[in-house]
């Protein structure tokens, strides 16, 4: 298992090449990568993204652990990326490694479920129009129940 | 002496992100009682608290949780990860 909270850019290839290695009884691995997106009517400038230090690992930590547990992993990878980024720049990935895909897929399902509103990250969107932070959504919250 | 943290726009409406404070509080309510009295500033910052979440000691928890032996209490608006 590997957290990483970082302000560094991260290489999804070697990331994913890395993570794939050396788990000769794991048959599916799933990646997930998520990209800073332009707004369609307010071009974004720049997405600032504030966090927690050590909240945040320790939190990522906990539903990585969950996630080995509940869907039989052998294996995660999260890594956050922090600080100013900019459209198209990834932001984070997650990579999961079970036996079957179906606990590879859902493993990643969940980690971004949980990852999207009980890890301690904000974003702040600015825009030519101004600055601000962006709301947390209903559906995010929702989201959750169904695990 | 409890450590105290903003973050996000409780952050700027604060307008500091930590601050080490003298309290008696017994929960986070009293807490947050103690601190809106203080200044307007922090009267608006937390003024509605359904929009602000708090974790103690690096932990979510709820704002009747007990300060008991805690060291660190954080205050900030819902997470907008991934």
């Amino acid at each position: 298992m590997r957290i990483s909270v970082q302000d560094a850019p991260f290489d999804l290839g070697k990331e994913s090449t890395d993570f794939a290695q050396g788990h000769t009884d794991m048959g599916a691995i799933v990646t997930f990568t998520g990209v800073v997106r332009d707004l369609p009517d307010d071009p974004l400038e720049v997405m600032e993204i504030e966090h927690y230090p050590g909240m945040t690992e320790s939190a990522l930590r906990e539903m990585a652990q969950t996630a080995v547990a509940r869907f039989s992993l052998g294996d995660v990878l999260v890594i956050h990326r922090y600080g100013p980024l900019y459209p198209g720049e990834m932001i984070m990935m997650v990579a999961t490694a079970a036996r079957h895909r179906k606990d590879a897929f859902e493993a990643a399902e969940f980690l971004m479920d949980y990852l999207k509103s009980r890890a301690p990250f904000w974003k702040r969107e600015v825009t030519t129009q101004g600055a601000d932070w962006v709301a947390s959504k209903d559906e995010d919250e929702d989201a959750l129940s169904r695990w | 002496m409890m450590d105290v943290l903003y973050f996000a726009w409780v952050r700027e409406r604060i307008g500091l992100p930590r601050e080490k404070i003298e309290t008696e509080a017994k929960t986070v309510a009293d807490l947050v009682a103690e601190l809106r009295a203080r200044e307007d500033r922090y009267d608006l910052a937390f003024s509605d608290l359904t929009a602000l979440r708090v974790a103690v000691d690096q932990t979510l928890t709820d704002f009747d949780a007990s300060l008991d032996g805690a060291r660190e209490v954080a205050f900030f608006p819902p997470m907008t990860g991934g």
